[in-house]
């Protein structure tokens, strides 16, 4: 008989209302198991990820070489790239979906939307999320959202090219503003408001499911760290994306029904003088950022609770600190929401508001360094076992370090003067987003592969992925830090300046770097494809870890306990002792 | 694998810390009155932070080789961090709190200075465009006033970037319209940015100023070149496909090299 | 599989059982959080108006169709009936919210009739714009309150409808409301 909490009897499959489906289609594709769900937000992920690294090797090669032919873009992109020499506004374009695929659909879904649909249930002690149906409606919604914005590509004159932040006016007065401002940014729009429809909804049953599915024993404070990061990830999420939202559906208005919410009065654009008036463009930033900030913080949340739910596991003691990194997690949370003029201090605002805003962009520095100093922490007097896993995390700890201190010069409006809208900036989010986020991502797919599909992963493949990886990242984004010292102008499609000549060699160097991480990338994919094919058989609890993930079987059953809802005991951070059993799992019995 | 990556980790944050301080990469030389306590801000971050960056990177590593399993070793138990996570709460907030209020405190004076501070009387006023792709500039000419701007009238092919209507206005017929920003050195000047379409900025790298042109507001920046010279003016807001090439020279010349060019413009029209 | 528990259902005129169990709190949970969001996205709305009222000097002040008043009274009345049905009264108070919530839809309809009538268009200007959004925002979210309140009717007159859920539609719906109040007030004082 199944117990729920409080002891009480419950129907099997009461939570969720369904048993294991039939038919292919309900198994496979339409399914409301979140552990397919999950499995089918990594699948977009890897789609999406592939998709907007490729979009990052062109323009790579266009900026290191601008005038010498990509092979074969020339039949793929005949008005973007004839001849496969790229235009200005094409370059533009792949760098507005390379950031716009990278940040939503990569960086938002597969730490946030992927693992954690696939094991916030598990790591409850539930047999699925609170609402099954309403969870396959956010993947279905998401997918579509990411279609239409591939879209862009094939309709009109191509995708926008005003970045992924969309400053309006120039995404809002519509397709006299150049190409891909016509139909390319309606699309965009549409696909983003999308976007953050299922991402409500996503957030939605992460929050309910953890705050009333727990299984017995399973209190608040008994959460893995990773649960922990979901959790307060949606919480974040609930509030950024729905102003998002609203923000999207002013400028689809604003491009189509001759609204001026963002247009002022005046503008003459391609000799026309635009039939808006009124407008303020600052509100579009406003708007944007207020999302934007607390965005960065939905990206990297879930990888600082992977890490501290994988670095325990490898240096086989408790993290240190449990509680306040929890509390961290909140203050990081509560105070993005406090900063987001820190992208606009030379926006036009009020320039007392850039030291307002600096306060508190410095202050999350405080909590952000207090968790990587837990981390190390907790490798002090640590028995460390290397495995692919434990070494993105390890390499998690330093990109993010390297990534944070950058925002040190950023966070200061007197800085930010002079290092503003240069490649100090570009350095500054790829670290923490591009290499940290990712290295959480490829920590976690290490991590869990064995239980998500039942075989292990290539252990040798997975260091030299690591290591080939770790040492690129480092070659690729450091030196943009210098070019920024140097004041080379961002999102430029080409360097004609007198003054950035002598950069073009580093730029080179980037792109070769560049080029070499991306291909390094493919032993990951083709380990991930191998394993899954031919990998050997995985054990319930291979990396011999605490949480309840790995009390079932690997892969789980369809109702993840296979009748039996756990009875939790113990936290998750048992660690510790000296001999076979140096840990206690958290469903052990008393 | 433990000592490679501790290796790794070290050799990476000495290389990058090494390139940083031997500024191999870097500013160009300041020639601005403000520059220079910009400067010291960002070199005194620099120095925090590349402490930080050095540290944390070095403490990670050494913790990874200290504390790796050895094969074959004698089994032994794990060892808590001493004093728990308190030490590291208290020097994360002692530590960084105290650099957070001695930066702010510094910064914030330095950013009120060029943003919080009207131009000095007797500034050089000087009106700018920025549209796509290039900038405009605009000087009052002999009557000191400058004509209204309409924006119906703006005509790239006429060049009247500034929508003047010289024909009824008469302080428009005096304004000289250049495509670089000529300047005396040692002179304050002021700027008020027109944005034409859509967002733009101003960033001149030596004189460490920036600022967004944000269409429907007039924005106001000044600053004091103190070097002669010709320097690059760039775009640095996204402003479509010509972003890259939006660019003017800003010619800071002697206050004799300036007059005589402001009265060859004013001849010229 | 196995069954243990008949999930306690609610029958036109009976008093409904206690069914707190976690797999029913869930949908009172999922409501607040809604309610959460919605809010946000509002306020968002709301800060937007505010701004533009600042920023342009184009404001008209826009004259609210009286009939808004009488839609008020409607889906006030409509939050009435509900808590009479959920109370006791079973379902003809449900039919009565449905009824009435159509009937709020229609009278915002025929508001923006009226309005398009005098030429207030969308584009007409920044208070127009503001108040076609507000409000189609708000009709649309009414319109999927009114889906869980079908929902709600079937499953009272299939005789599986508990308790827990009937009080989160309820919820929801009463949160329209209270939107609707505040959208009302907000366009009245600065619209």
């Amino acid at each position: 008989m199944a117990q729920g909490k409080g002891g009480r009897a419950v129907t099997h499959g009461a939570a969720t209302g369904h048993a294991p489906a039939q038919s292919f289609l309900r198994r496979h594709v339409f399914s409301v198991d979140h552990k397919v769900i999950g499995r089918q937000y990594l699948d977009l992920a890897l789609v999406a990820v592939v998709t907007g690294m490729v979009l990052s090797w062109i323009m790579r090669l266009h900026l290191g070489w601008p005038e010498t032919p990509v092979p074969g873009l020339g039949k793929l992109a005949p008005t973007g790239a004839a001849g496969g020499v790229i235009t200005p506004e094409f370059y533009l374009a792949l760098m507005t979906m390379h950031g716009t695929i990278m940040v939503f659909f990569v960086l938002t879904t597969a730490p946030f939307a992927g693992f954690g649909n696939f094991f916030l249930p598990i790591h409850v002690g539930a047999e699925d999320m609170a609402f099954p149906r309403i969870n396959m409606t956010s993947f279905w919604v998401t997918l579509a959202a990411f279609l239409v914005l591939v879209s862009a590509f094939f309709v009109g004159d191509g995708p926008p090219l005003s970045g992924w932040t969309a400053y309006a006016p120039l995404s809002a007065v519509g397709k006299d503003a150049g190409p891909g401002q016509g139909v390319g940014q309606t699309l965009w729009a549409v696909s983003i408001a999308m976007f953050c429809v299922a991402q409500l909804l996503g957030s939605l049953n992460f929050i309910a499911t953890t705050l009333d599915l727990r299984t017995r024993g399973m209190s608040l404070a008994r959460l893995p760290f990773a649960t922990w990061a979901w959790f307060i990830t949606s919480v974040i999420g609930l509030v950024a994306f729905a102003v998002l939202m609203p923000a999207c559906i002013l400028l689809i208005l604003d491009r189509v029904a001759g609204t001026s919410f963002f247009i002022p009065a005046g503008l003459v654009i391609s000799d026309r003088l635009q039939p808006h008036a009124g407008g303020s463009p600052l509100l579009w930033q406003h708007l944007f950022w207020f999302f934007g900030h607390p965005e960065v913080y939905i990206a990297i949340l879930p990888g600082f609770g992977i890490v501290s739910q994988i670095l325990p596991v490898f240096a086989r003691k408790p993290l240190l600190g449990p509680r306040v990194f929890i509390v961290c997690l909140i203050a990081i949370a509560f105070l993005s929401y406090t900063v987001w003029g820190h992208h606009m201090f030379l926006s036009g605002m009020n320039p007392v508001s850039a030291t307002l805003f600096s306060v508190p962009t410095l202050v999350i520095t405080i909590p952000a360094t207090i968790i990587c100093l837990l981390w190390i922490g907790t490798l002090y007097g640590a028995r460390l076992r290397f495995t692919t896993a434990a070494l993105f995390a390890l390499g998690f700890v330093s990109v993010f370090v390297s990534g944070g201190i950058s925002g040190f010069f950023l966070a200061q409006p007197s800085t930010d003067i002079y290092l503003h809208g240069t490649y100090f900036v570009v350095a500054h989010f790829h670290f923490v987003m591009g290499v940290a986020a990712m290295f959480g991502i490829f920590a976690g797919t290490y991590f869990w592969f064995p239980k998500m599909f039942g075989r292990m992963m290539n252990e040798t493949l997975g260091k030299w992925h690591f290591w080939l990886t770790f040492i690129g990242v480092y070659c690729v984004f450091m030196p943009m830090h210098y070019l920024g010292l140097a004041g080379n102008v961002r999102r430029y499609s080409a360097f004609t300046d007198d003054y950035l000549q002598p950069l073009i060699p580093l730029h080179r160097f980037i792109t070769i770097a560049a080029l070499f991480t991306g291909a390094v990338q493919l032993i990951f994919l083709f380990n991930l494809i191998r394993s899954r094919l031919r990998g050997p058989v995985a054990p319930a609890n291979p990396w011999e870890a605490t949480t309840l993930e790995w009390s079932t079987s690997s892969p789980p059953p369809h109702d993840n306990f296979g009748g039996h809802p756990p009875v939790v005991t113990h936290g998750p951070n048992e660690f510790g002792g000296v001999g076979p059993q140096d840990y206690v799992m958290q469903a052990e019995p008393r | 694998m433990g000592r490679l990556f501790a290796v790794v980790v070290t050799l990476i944050a000495l290389a990058s810390a090494t390139i940083f301080a031997l500024h191999i990469w870097w500013l160009p030389p300041d020639i601005s009155t403000h520059g220079a306590r910009i400067d010291r801000q960002l070199n005194e971050t620099m120095v925090v932070a590349g402490v930080l960056f050095v540290l944390g990177q070095l403490a990670l590593a050494f913790f990874v080789w200290r504390f790796s399993t050895r094969e074959g070793g004698p089994p032994r138990p794990s060892r808590a961090f001493p004093g728990g996570p308190t030490p590291l709460v208290v020097l994360a907030t002692v530590l960084v709190g105290v650099e957070i209020l001695v930066l702010t405190f510094v910064g914030s004076k330095v950013w009120a200075d060029v943003y919080q501070t009207p131009p000095a009387p007797g500034a050089l006023q000087i009106e700018v465009v920025g549209e796509q792709f290039a900038f405009y500039f605009r000087y009052a000419g002999a009557d000191g006033k400058f004509g209204a701007m309409h924006p119906e009238l703006m005509n790239d092919a006429t060049q009247n970037f500034f929508g003047l209507d010289p024909a009824n206005d008469t302080t428009a017929r005096d304004d000289i319209v250049v495509g670089s920003l000529v300047i005396p050195v040692n002179q304050p000047v002021v700027l008020r940015l027109h944005a034409k379409d859509v967002n733009h900025s101003f960033y001149v790298p030596e004189l460490r100023i920036q600022q967004d042109f944000v269409p429907g507001m007039v924005i106001p920046l000044h600053f004091t070149a103190t070097k002669p010279g010709k320097y690059e003016l760039v775009c640095t807001q996204l402003c479509g496909l010509g972003h890259y090439n939006m660019r003017a020279y800003v010619e800071v010349k002697t206050r004799p090299e300036f007059d005589q060019w402001l009265k060859e413009r004013a001849a010229e029209l | 599989m196995s069954t243990t528990m008949v999930p306690p259902v609610l029958t036109p005129r009976s008093v409904a059982t206690a069914d707190r169990g976690p797999e029913r709190r869930v949908a009172e949970t999922g409501v607040w959080i809604a309610i959460g969001t919605i809010s946000m996205s509002f306020a968002a709305l709301t800060s937007a108006l505010v701004v533009r009222q600042s920023s342009g000097a184009d404001w008209q002040h826009l004259h609210l169709p009286a009939l808004l008043y009488v839609n008020t009274l409607v889906l006030l009345f409509s939050s009435v009936t509900l808590e009479l049905s959920r109370r006791r009264l079973g379902s003809f108070g449900l039919h009565a919210t449905l009824m009435l919530g159509i009937l709020f839809l229609a009278g915002q309809g025929l508001a923006w009739r009226q309005l398009a009538a005098q030429n207030l268009h969308l584009a007409t200007g920044p208070s127009s714009a503001f108040f076609y959004v507000f409000t189609v925002l708000h009709a649309l979210h009414v319109l999927g309150g009114l889906g869980g309140l079908g929902l709600v009717e079937r499953r009272l007159a299939a005789g599986v409808l508990s308790r827990t859920t009937f009080k989160a539609a309820a919820l929801y719906w009463h949160f329209m409301a209270v939107l609707w109040l505040y959208l009302l007030a907000l366009l009245t004082i600065r619209g």
